[in-house]
């Protein structure tokens, strides 16, 4: 008789979910599926608030990039109230809001490589679970937890300086920005005591690239085939193909590199991309319209931005991404465990950027707001630290909210997810007469690998139907229900 | 008699005739909180959040007179638990989200349960269903967030001295309603004062959101009553 393992919850992601395994009496492995098993509803009860509050209501999805969600819907209602399609504001509000991002990017991407991800680096994959946790990093690796520790405080103190708060601040507002840097927040970021200042910031993410890239010459035979599959790629790029986290145009390539969307204005996704409702997750399943349901899902996140890009603009980062692109000789990267040194390359691109931006006048000038004439609708896109976001909006004549539509980055990587977990359970489960820890650990190393945040990407109420089925003991389906 | 003698907590105060308690209190450097109480505007005695003990009896001290030789009692453990226990019912019977109110660290209930340090409330939440009214051009009125306190029924007013805010429905159905002319001849200052007059998050003015950085909103600073204690 065959038999379903589960492994729930999937452990160190952001939010809740868990993995269906089928194996069939030969202990072949026939069907897996990723299930998001919690729901929120942002995008119903965001209707009927004033336009204003979304960019400091929907960021409550989430804890880790709220920034992202902030933004995101800020550039929404820049639209709403005219002030550009996110090259209409003011340069000190533009560079605030990026000076933000980047700094929620560069915490985010620490989080997850030092507290998420190095124990399966370190350790092994199928070491014991008893030290294979952020605290046997902490016991058996100090520097380099302390090191994840103070980059994240780093970047958390970027976005409290720039938003107000840690976490969930009222920075971005449509139109621009509530406040300016002072020049003594821009000189304590640049010159603060070791560690926090960010000439140790980019050096600490370079020390992170050459761990990764170090381990990656050591066991290049796993980093290299584990999860290995085609996929196509979307993310924003400049408008010149530059890798741009905070704002520019919407670029998909197919696996082999040839563009599929190119310089598509996202005020126009819809017109490029549909989601599919599938029974089994309150996950949604985006696709590219030109290429169907069945073949147009795509990846976004790191892997994505930096297959999807032509260069980076900051020097440390593009010799970096030079030497990324060569290891595929100038291919799209398929290698889920590539996405780790893709975000490396962006934690470093992303300290650089707040060096940068930390160095130009116009952070502390008090030209904040624009506005122009009211329109009805609007869509705001950012390159979150997982992905592409979308926020999409209405607004009524008397402000009000009516629609909201979140594409959120998780959940653009829901069918490669799928597919990364199916590749793994079949390559590592199959035939297997006992499963060990370690095999269904290889299973949640490949979800880490998109660094998922399952809380922000459950959005299919109303759509999704409750299918409730009962099975006798062998097995055998004896009713369905539908609701 | 032009000064009046009184104590408050044994604190030797002297009032002006006329002065409410609140009133004196506060020219004598002591706090008592109010809620629907504004300077300026006829004081109502609504939330009984000022309410002290006189003789024996509980005040309110928002609409008592002092009289000469009145002893006031106003920080004493049972007069706070109560007060506290007023703050916890406001919040269980609206729908307070403080998290994304855009009137949070200006708003004076939040500020009182942090004062208060209000953690978890005694009483059940009733959740009631509120509606919004976005339709007054210069207001976004959220009747989740209205504590009744009746303050934009008495300071708002047109030109001709009319009042633009009112009492509907009755007892626990009460809400308030708005004359529809008067509310939407409106303009920006006045939608600002109302604005200002709500003590919470109900009555907020259209198209201008989270202006105030946080770190330099009214409460962020220090605890409402604080600049009092300070002096």
């Amino acid at each position: 008789m065959g038999r379903k393992i589960t492994i729930e919850p999937v452990t160190r992601v952001e939010g809740h979910g868990k993995v269906t395994i089928q194996l069939d009496p030969q202990g072949q492995v026939t069907d897996t599926r990723f299930h998001i098993v919690e729901f929120r509803g942002f995008e119903r009860f965001v209707q009927g608030r004033p336009y204003w509050e979304a960019p400091v209501l929907v960021q409550r999805l989430c804890g880790i990039c709220p920034v992202s969600h902030h933004l995101a819907a800020a550039k929404a209602m820049d639209v709403i109230v005219g002030a550009g399609t996110g090259d209409g504001l003011t340069p000190t509000a533009e560079k605030m809001r990026r000076l933000m991002h980047y700094g929620q990017m560069f915490q985010s991407h620490a989080l997850h490589f030092f507290h998420l991800v190095s124990p399966d680096l370190l350790f092994g994959i199928d070491a014991d679970p008893a030290i294979r946790n952020v605290i046997g990093v902490a016991i058996h690796h100090r520097d380099l937890a302390v090191q994840g520790v103070m980059m994240r405080k780093f970047g958390q103190e970027i976005i409290r300086a720039t938003a107000g708060k840690k976490i969930h601040g009222t920075g971005a507002v449509p139109g621009g920005i509530n406040k300016c840097l002072t020049p003594g927040e821009r000189d304590e970021f640049l010159n603060g005591a070791d560690p926090l200042n960010t000439a140790k910031m980019i050096e600490w993410a370079q020390g992170a690239l050459d761990f990764f890239k170090g381990y990656h010459k050591k066991n290049a035979a796993f980093i290299d085939s584990f999860a290995v599959f085609p996929s196509s790629h979307l993310s924003l790029v400049r408008r010149d193909g530059a890798l741009d986290l905070y704002h520019g145009v919407l670029r998909a390539v197919d696996s082999g590199g040839k563009k599929i969307l190119d310089d598509v204005d996202y005020q126009d996704y819809l017109k490029y991309i549909g989601e599919e409702v599938r029974s089994w997750s309150y996950m949604k399943f985006p696709y590219l319209r030109s290429l169907g349901k069945a073949g147009g899902w795509y990846t976004v996140g790191p892997l994505a931005r930096l297959n999807t890009c032509d260069f980076i603009p900051s020097p440390l980062a593009q010799k970096e991404f030079e030497e990324y692109r060569a290891y595929t000789k100038g291919k799209p990267n398929h290698m889920s465990m590539h996405m780790h040194w893709a975000r490396l390359i962006e934690l470093l691109h992303s300290a650089e950027m707040i060096e940068e931006l930390l160095n130009d006048a116009d952070l502390l000038k008090n030209d904040l707001l624009v506005k122009g004439s009211r329109r009805s609708e609007g869509v705001g896109l950012i390159e979150a630290p997982r992905g592409t976001l979308f926020h999409h909006y209405r607004v009524n004549e008397n402000d009000q909210i009516v629609m909201a539509n979140l594409i959120v980055s998780t959940t653009n990587n829901n069918e490669p997810m799928n597919r990364a977990v199916n590749y793994v359970a079949k390559e590592r489960l199959n035939g297997q007469k006992e499963i060990s820890e370690g095999m269904l650990n290889a299973v949640e190393v490949a979800i880490r690998c998109y660094d998922p945040c399952l809380s922000c990407a459950t959005h299919a109420l109303g759509h999704m139907p409750l299918e409730v089925t009962l099975i006798d003991a062998e097995g055998a389906t004896l009713h369905v229900r539908h609701k | 008699m032009s000064e009046m003698k009184f104590t408050i907590d044994g604190k030797e105060c002297a009032a002006k005739a006329g002065q409410t308690i609140v009133e004196a209190a506060r020219d004598n450097g002591v706090y008592i909180p109010t809620l629907c109480h504004y300077e300026g505007i006829k004081p109502a005695g609504a939330c009984r959040i000022c309410t002290v003990r006189v003789g024996g009896r509980n005040m309110a001290a928002c609409t008592t007179p002092v009289t000469n030789g009145m002893i006031v009692e106003n920080q004493t453990p049972e007069l706070e638990d109560m007060r506290k226990s007023i703050i916890e019912m406001l919040f269980v019977e609206g729908n307070h989200m403080c998290p994304v109110c855009e009137k949070s660290g200006n708003c004076e209930l939040q500020a009182l349960a942090y004062r208060y340090t209000m953690l978890a409330p005694r009483f059940p939440y009733l959740w009631p269903k509120r509606g919004v009214d976005a339709s007054i051009p210069k207001l976004y009125k959220d009747g989740n967030r209205c504590i009744q306190c009746l303050r934009c029924v008495r300071g708002v007013r047109a030109a001709d001295g009319r009042k633009v805010f009112g009492l509907v429905n009755r007892g626990g159905h009460v809400r308030i309603g708005h004359d529809a002319e008067l509310a939407n001849a409106l303009g920006d200052e006045e939608a600002q004062r109302a604005m200002d007059l709500c003590p919470v998050g109900a009555l907020i003015r259209k198209g201008v959101g989270y202006a105030v950085p946080i770190g330099k909103r009214k409460y962020d600073g220090a605890p409402i009553g604080g600049e009092l204690e300070r002096a």
